[in-house]
């Protein structure tokens, strides 16, 4: 442990925070501002979700760190290492055994349960802010409900490129209230917003913003009639594990075009090859 | 048209003044506007139209004065049901089209946005319509995914009325629409909107300094001084007799070519 209170921000800063929390919690898809501290990392890093995270934990809590759904990438191995040193709790990898898990850009394919929290790192809360650039103006229209500017932009798309073409920061309605920008998270990940029994809690540091998805919330992304929204991914299966309905990144593996689909949720992918399944690039001694 | 509609002014404005300080905005404005009527404000710069036209279309608020919507005060709304108003049974088209369309958006969804804004979601329908409207304004289907940054002054103001007219609108303030176009563009223009005011039956107050737009357009005249209503009537009778010396000097600046 170090010379730090417990989980670095002090308790007057947790107690604000949480209040802040309660109130998004009251108000699904709301943005509550708070007062959101300086912490020691750059804006864009999580400082927002690392706030959240910090006045959640409990010494109890288990806590695991994704980073577009890894646990050993740059991101996640800091903010992991961070609340090792000024929490001391534990840590897991696996997304069963988390009590509180703090993502970027991903939702776990494990399926989250009661009692589970879910922290998102958000870089841009408003939804309507590439449509709208004046703050006045976005909250009367979240206060009004006017909300075709939003379908106005994916209006754009079906006329630019004969779908739906936004992939990630797909927005959502909550509860037939609120519109709300679920971080960017890919839209394969949207239908898990809705009616998850975990809490799911929104930080954005650089903005103050917070807002929140209480348990088994009505949660619908925005579409057409005639094009309805769809879950997409790469039509591939993982090349290590084989799985066919998980998440894949693209990754490069030459300069000659040669490429590979695995999950991008990698406690995912280690846990199916733990149980035997191989994928196309698998090697048999793995 | 039921009884109810006739026997009330579809805007009936009372006493509207609004002050900027001790200098006068607009003093003491009253009309009554009946459905399918047009009603020009004229008057030279600096003569309270422009600020009459916001406080009108809510914009900004009047210092004292009602102005009632089918009889109900359009300042005692909340705003709520004030802003569903503006999309839905008002429109309003800036002098400038940059201030009335979002440039950043292609034709289509600019005619599409009131409309679903209003509830259409179906993208297909909303297409159709985005391309009967600018069809009706005499702007080419192949042009409804450029961006009006890509099209005319002249265009852009056609855009623009398309934009505000697509959901039915019942009563469309136009502030200066010809302002800013060469005249055989203005012609053609005028043309246009007194086709399209005609064919839908709408009520409109357009603000003008430009006589020969009212001549025009207009079925009532208002000529506006320092704030005031100077003097009102028929907009032939007003142009051809003018009673006001304001309004003869007014009438005899125009240029004869």
């Amino acid at each position: 442990m170090s010379d730090y209170n417990f989980a670095y921000l002090d308790e007057q800063t947790k107690r604000m925070i949480r209040r802040a929390l309660l109130k998004a919690l009251a108000i699904p898809g709301y943005q509550v501002p708070f007062a959101s501290r300086e912490m020691p990392m750059p804006y864009g890093w999580g400082t927002g979700g690392v706030q959240v995270t910090a006045a959640c934990l409990t010494p109890h809590d288990r806590l695991k760190v994704i980073d577009q759904g890894a646990d050993d990438t740059t991101n996640a191995v800091s903010i992991r290492r961070f609340f090792q040193r000024t929490a001391g709790v534990e840590v897991t990898e696996r997304t069963a055994e988390a009590t509180v898990i703090q993502t970027r850009h991903r939702i776990p394919e494990h399926p989250l349960t009661e009692g589970q929290i879910l922290v998102y790192q958000v870089p841009i809360p408003e939804p309507l802010r590439f449509l709208e650039p004046r703050e006045t103006e976005t909250r009367k229209m979240h206060e009004l409900e006017e909300y075709g500017l939003m379908h106005v932009k994916l209006y754009e798309d079906i006329a630019r490129h004969g779908e739906i073409a936004t992939s990630y920061a797909y927005p959502v309605r909550v509860e037939g209230r609120y519109v709300m920008d679920p971080s960017p998270i890919p839209k394969f990940d949207n239908p898990k917003l809705a009616g998850n029994p975990a809490i799911q809690l929104f930080g954005a540091g650089r903005e103050s913003r917070i807002y929140a998805l209480p348990p088994y919330s009505d949660v619908v992304s925005l579409d057409f009639e005639d094009h309805p929204f769809v879950a997409s991914k790469a039509d591939h299966d993982c090349d290590l594990c084989g799985a066919g309905s998980s998440y894949l990144d693209e990754v490069i593996t030459d300069d000659r075009g040669s490429r590979m689909f695995v999950c991008s949720d990698t406690d995912f992918c280690n846990s199916r090859q733990a149980e035997g399944h191989r994928g196309r690039l698998s090697t048999e001694a793995a | 048209m039921d009884g109810a509609t006739l026997t009330m002014p579809l805007l009936a404005v009372e006493g509207l003044t609004k002050r900027y300080g001790s200098r006068i905005g607009c003093a003491d404005v009253s009309f009554d506007l009946w459905p399918g009527e047009v009603l020009g404000i004229v008057g030279e710069s600096g003569s309270g139209k422009s600020t009459l036209l916001s406080c009108l279309a809510g914009m900004q608020a009047p210092d004292t004065g009602a102005v009632l919507w089918e009889g109900r005060d359009v300042l005692a709304f909340p705003e709520a049901e004030r802003r569903r108003l503006m999309r839905g049974d008002w429109a309003y088209v800036h002098q400038n089209p940059r201030d009335g369309l979002r440039m950043g958006v292609s034709a289509g969804g600019n005619v599409g946005e009131r409309l679903m804004a209003v509830g259409a979601r179906n993208y297909a329908a909303i297409r159709d319509m985005a391309i009967d409207w600018m069809g009706r304004v005499e702007i080419g289907p192949d042009r409804i995914d450029d961006r009006p940054s890509a099209f005319s002054g002249g265009m852009q103001q056609r855009l623009q009325i398309a934009r505000n007219l697509v959901t039915g609108p019942r009563l469309v303030f136009m502030d200066e629409p010809t302002g800013g176009l060469d005249v055989s563009v203005q012609a053609r223009l005028l043309d246009l909107l007194r086709g399209l005011v005609r064919d839908l039956g709408l009520s409109v107050v357009i603000v003008t300094h430009d006589l020969a737009v009212v001549r025009l357009l207009a079925d009532r005249l208002m000529v506006m001084k320092e704030g005031r209503v100077i003097e009102a009537g028929l907009t032939d009778q007003v142009l051809d007799d003018p009673q006001h010396a304001y309004t003869q000097l007014l009438v005899s600046s125009v240029l004869q070519v």
